[in-house]
């Protein structure tokens, strides 16, 4: 009743909605980077939102089907097949004992979701399966480490049968990870310590993702913005916080990111917004626009409502 | 006190200006008050200096319903007055001897003091919580005696082993796992700072005060130390 691990590629970890209520003590979140991806892979299965699954970051990944379920694929397109058969993204399929699912490179995007029935059975730390590794927790074995070989991913049993239906998402919530891509910026925290020329810049420029990528943050790389500060009080750090050191290169932090910080900030991106910026690799070029925190409010609402966010089946 | 909104399910609560004592007792209390109070619609809490931030449940509470909330139950806590140092002291344990202060040669040739006045001048001292994050357990305490202050090191270590007792500036701290660091280091706690396995987490709390106690050689290694 499992996956057997015959490659993990660069980078696969076990993920679940994230580790929340012990930022207080430096925990970090975790979470899915792309959270939109995440959450259609364990809606196309009826699954609970925040059913564990795998979070494929580049490919390589190769798992054996040791027992029949459903699975279901979304986020980066990542040359995906099911023994020699070519699958695409934002769907689900039935796999049977023997199969090998294969996950090849980038065609687009970064990141990819694979989801099973019910989703992986993992011990969870702290309330969340997320594996983080930099703190050691989470993950299949409890130590935040990614996927190795070998490793062994249980999950429910599940009969397929005439009326297992495979279900896809509709076109119009598939995103285009190649178009260009602007993030909405609540402005907050030392955002008055950016001068109005400054402000103007940091909206009117282009910025490119550096190699300096990770779950942590995302580093940008083009015309420098200052603060007036060199440094603050460290203070907490919200998801999509954009952090501007003395270089003035902006530091999109994301789900991994460290919870208290020192380095002046001149908002935060939306959290929809960010979770696109993570299927974006370097070279990719993003720019920032302003965006009223009521309407980001009144559009992550919605979002959590569609997604049934803090609702589980019964 | 000042409220301001972040992102769409995040705001900070300013509490007041600077490095302070008195600052971080308020921050203290409001801390616990949001957690009796508010506890249901909060997500996420990280208490900080001077700052306190919030993560709250977009499914139960929008900004304006929960900042409105906050300002009713911190009213009045501008105007509350908290003395230098109330409550208890939480006492850690620490080996200060050549095997694991890895820097007190470097401290006691920039402070031009002896081995023995370093480690006094640091045990000495009442010490403030001030903050918990860069790792899990990480605990900012000040204030160091303005005579041990530090700069970090000019090369950060890749690798300070768990327990270690570090000071940067008017700051000291523990780390609480193996991790990379710049702080100076002057000795080691047999103390686990952190452990996902208890409730209590970890022993310290935002707000709490700490002491450090010399112990020797023997105490440290019955105690579970390691060097």
């Amino acid at each position: 009743m499992a996956f057997k691990v015959i490659n993990p590629g660069l980078l696969s970890l076990i993920e679940d909605f994230g580790r929340y209520g012990y930022q207080h003590i430096g925990v970090t979140t975790g979470g899915p980077m792309d959270e939109h991806a995440f959450l259609w892979a364990n809606r196309l299965l009826g699954n609970d939102y925040d059913a564990p699954q795998i979070e494929i970051t580049v490919g390589q990944l190769q798992l054996d089907v040791q027992q029949a379920t459903i699975i279901a694929i979304t986020g980066a397109d990542l040359g995906a097949r099911i023994n020699d058969c070519a699958i695409m993204p934002w769907h689900s399929y039935a796999v049977q004992p023997g199969d090998r699912i294969a996950f090849n490179t980038p065609v687009t995007g970064l990141r990819a979701y694979l989801a099973v029935q019910g989703g992986f059975d993992i011990a969870k730390q702290l309330g969340s399966a997320s594996a983080v590794s930099r703190e050691k927790i989470g993950g299949l074995h409890q130590d935040g480490k990614k996927l190795a070989a070998g490793d062994i991913l249980h999950y429910p049993s599940f009969t397929l049968g005439p009326e297992t239906v495979c279900t896809s998402v509709p076109e119009q919530f598939i995103p285009d990870y190649q178009a260009p891509l602007t993030l909405g910026v609540i402005l907050g925290y030392q955002c008055d310590s950016f001068s109005k020329a400054q402000i103007s810049k940091f909206f009117n420029s282009d910025y490119q993702i550096t190699g300096d990528i990770d779950r942590m943050g995302y580093r940008l790389s083009g015309t420098p913005v200052h603060s007036s500060l060199d440094g603050i009080i460290s203070e907490g750090i919200s998801y999509g916080a954009i952090q501007v050191p003395k270089d003035g290169q902006p530091i999109v932090l994301l789900r991994d990111r460290q919870t208290i910080g020192g380095y002046p900030k001149i908002g935060c991106v939306s959290s929809l917004d960010a979770a696109r910026l993570s299927q974006r690799g370097p070279g990719s070029s993003v720019c920032f626009a302003l965006k009223d925190i009521h309407q980001a409010e009144a559009e992550r609402m919605i979002y959590n409502n569609f997604f049934n966010i803090g609702r589980k089946a019964a | 006190m000042k409220i301001q909104p972040l992102s769409e399910s995040s705001l900070i609560v300013y509490m007041g200006e600077g490095i302070d004592q008195r600052v971080a007792q308020k921050v203290k209390a409001a801390s616990y008050r949001i957690r009796q109070d508010l506890f249901s619609y909060v997500i996420d809490l990280i208490p900080s200096y001077n700052s306190i931030h919030l993560t709250y449940d977009l499914t139960k509470a929008d900004y304006f319903w929960f900042q409105a909330q906050l300002r009713g139950l911190l009213a009045d806590i501008d105007g509350m007055k908290f003395s230098d140092s109330t409550g208890s002291v939480i006492e850690i344990p620490v080996y200060y001897g050549d095997e694991v202060a890895l820097d007190m040669p470097d401290i006691v040739e920039q402070t031009r003091m002896s081995r023995d006045e370093v480690v006094s001048l640091h045990c000495q001292q009442l010490y403030t919580v001030y903050a918990i994050g860069f790792s899990p357990g990480f605990a900012y305490l000040g204030n160091t005696d303005q005579r041990i202050a530090m700069p970090r090191k000019q090369t950060p270590r890749t690798r300070v082993p768990a327990g270690s007792l570090g000071i940067a500036d008017s700051q000291t701290a523990i780390y609480p796992s193996d991790s990379p660091g710049g702080w100076q280091i002057l000795g080691r706690t047999p103390m686990e700072l952190v452990d996902f396995e208890k409730s209590s987490l970890t022993p310290v709390d935002m707000g709490d005060l700490v002491k450090f106690v010399e112990i020797d050689k023997q105490q440290y290694l019955s105690m579970g130390g390691v060097l």
